[in-house]
């Protein structure tokens, strides 16, 4: 068993990397990630950079703890959402809404995985290939179009054409969004949105 | 000399399937001197077919190959009549394949009347549903080596330990993946594109059950030398309460997702884990294990 003087300094090192990871969230989402560099992050953080290569090896590394946070964060809300009794139509409601809640509140989690994940593929290649690092979300996802199947509510169709388009419409609504394209905020478009991917993917 | 234990093997709605399987036993010769065959429908035996319908004699051993349905004839007997009267002396009752096991194919034919001897289907139903002396040898057919098992267990007067479907643990507490040479691909979740190459696993599109079934098939080989799997044709799940299923050659999938999931573990945690191990490219498991061209 730990002693409790040990205990104390994990609980503080677990909170002093998630400040590191909060603080690089915004700065790659803000900045881009390939002008935050480590010196940056650590001046940002008043720590010393000697100081930051103790909690994360490389930025490499940063990027994609960053990306499992997020993935198991976003894997968790979904699979409350599948866990509940509600119907596959009022499921999609609570998925549409869920995301852009999180794009609301926590925009940096969304800007990092559209703007930094998805478009600098070649930073992941090494330890992020293909679901690894996306699996939690991607599972509940799976998970999600499996049971709207086979209620027979959804149509059968290949998991990536579906994905795509779900996945595809609410980046791009959070996209026009950050680029303050839309007359009105994202939330009003919450139940439009949710109906036509329902009408989209359902079975006709 | 002592006397030998009566076997007596009985047949009701079937396509003689296991009769010939069992005919590929190698120790065949051990089981025809071991026990005395009162009936057999191809194996030389005590009593003719007539002699045994007429009900005078008594079994110890009964094996019943088969679905079962009571009204059937066989040489003027009701089958009701004979396996009550065989069953009730013998002291094991041998459901040989799985129509006798679980009504299996031969249900079709009559679903509301036909059965197995103790189960319909998972259901226990039948002549001798929850009887301890019932053990269930499910397989389509049924591979002569675990016949040739419960027999020497019985003439060695051996516990046979069985499972909830009253099938022999030591047969079929295995799945029929384990022992597959294919589980290096299952677990890199390699493909078969076709039938009959080396390389690649069944489960994705092939239809392959073997992760859902029990059966020992990869661990006892069929004639020592080989199993559905390894030739490249997918385990059909023939040992299972729910065979016949249909479209036995495709996995049933719902947004390229497997319906069904290895036993015992949970959806969630079979897709994270399986979206993971796709996620990497092994070359050595792409290409063809033996190349003709170099
Ligand atoms: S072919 Fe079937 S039994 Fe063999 S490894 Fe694949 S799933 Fe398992
Ligand atoms: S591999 Fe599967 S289908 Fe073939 S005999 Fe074994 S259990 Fe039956």
């Amino acid at each position: 068993m730990k002693s409790e003087p040990e205990k104390s300094i994990n609980t503080k090192k677990e909170d002093r990397k998630a400040s590191i990871m909060q603080t690089a969230l915004k700065l790659f989402s803000t900045e881009g990630f390939y002008t935050t560099t480590m010196p940056v992050i650590s001046k940002k953080l008043g720590m010393s950079v000697g100081n930051l290569y103790n909690y994360f090896s490389s930025k490499d590394e940063l990027a994609k703890e960053l990306m499992l946070y997020i993935s198991s964060m976003l894997g968790e809300k979904l699979r409350e959402i599948n866990m509940s009794d509600k119907s596959v139509r009022e499921k999609m409601d609570m998925i549409v809404k869920m995301y852009f809640t999180i794009a609301r509140e926590r925009p940096e989690l969304i800007e990092y995985f559209l703007r930094v994940f998805l478009s600098n593929r070649e930073i992941f290649t090494k330890e992020c290939t293909g679901m690894v690092c996306v699996s939690d979300f991607v599972t509940e996802l799976m998970l999600f179009f499996d049971d709207g199947v086979q209620s027979g509510v959804l149509k059968d169709q290949d998991f990536f054409s579906a994905l795509g388009l779900f996945m595809g419409y609410l980046g791009g609504m959070v996209f026009l969004n950050g680029e303050e394209v839309l007359p009105h905020p994202l939330s009003d478009y919450e139940s439009a949105i949710a109906e036509n991917i329902y009408n989209a993917l359902r079975k006709q | 000399m002592k006397s030998r234990p009566k076997l007596l093997w009985l047949q009701g709605v079937t396509c003689n399937g296991n009769t010939h399987s069992f005919l590929n036993y190698p120790h065949l010769s051990y089981i025809l001197e071991t026990f005395e065959f009162l009936y057999h429908p191809l194996l030389p035996a005590t009593y003719t077919l007539e002699e045994i319908a007429s009900c005078t004699q008594q079994c110890d051993i009964l094996i019943f190959e088969g679905a079962y349905d009571p009204r059937m004839m066989r040489a003027g007997a009701r089958m009701e009549t004979l396996v009550q009267h065989y069953g009730s002396s013998a002291t094991t009752i041998i459901a040989a394949g799985s129509c006798a096991s679980f009504g299996g194919m031969f249900k079709q034919s009559d679903p509301e009347y036909i059965t197995g001897l103790g189960f319909d289907r998972e259901i226990a139903k039948g002549p001798f549903a929850k009887s301890p002396k019932l053990i269930n040898l499910s397989g389509c057919p049924i591979h002569p080596e675990w016949l040739g098992y419960t027999l020497r267990m019985i003439a060695d007067n051996k516990v046979i330990l069985i499972d909830e479907m009253h099938r022999p643990k030591e047969l079929y507490a295995y799945l029929a993946h384990h022992g597959c040479t294919r589980n290096e691909y299952f677990e890199w979740k390699v493909d078969a594109d076709q039938f009959g190459t080396k390389e690649g696993c069944l489960f994705y599109k092939q239809g392959c059950r073997g992760p859902m079934t029990h059966a020992s098939c990869n661990k006892i080989l069929w004639n020592d030398v080989s199993s559905k799997t390894r030739t490249g044709s997918p385990c059909f799940g023939c040992t299972e309460p729910d065979f016949p299923r249909t479209n036995m050659f495709e996995t049933k999938t719902n947004m390229s997702i497997p319906q069904d999931v290895p036993l015992g573990i949970s959806k969630r945690s079979y897709l994270t884990l399986t979206g993971i191990a796709k996620s990497f490219r092994i070359p050595r498991l792409e290409k063809r294990l033996i190349d003709d061209n170099t």
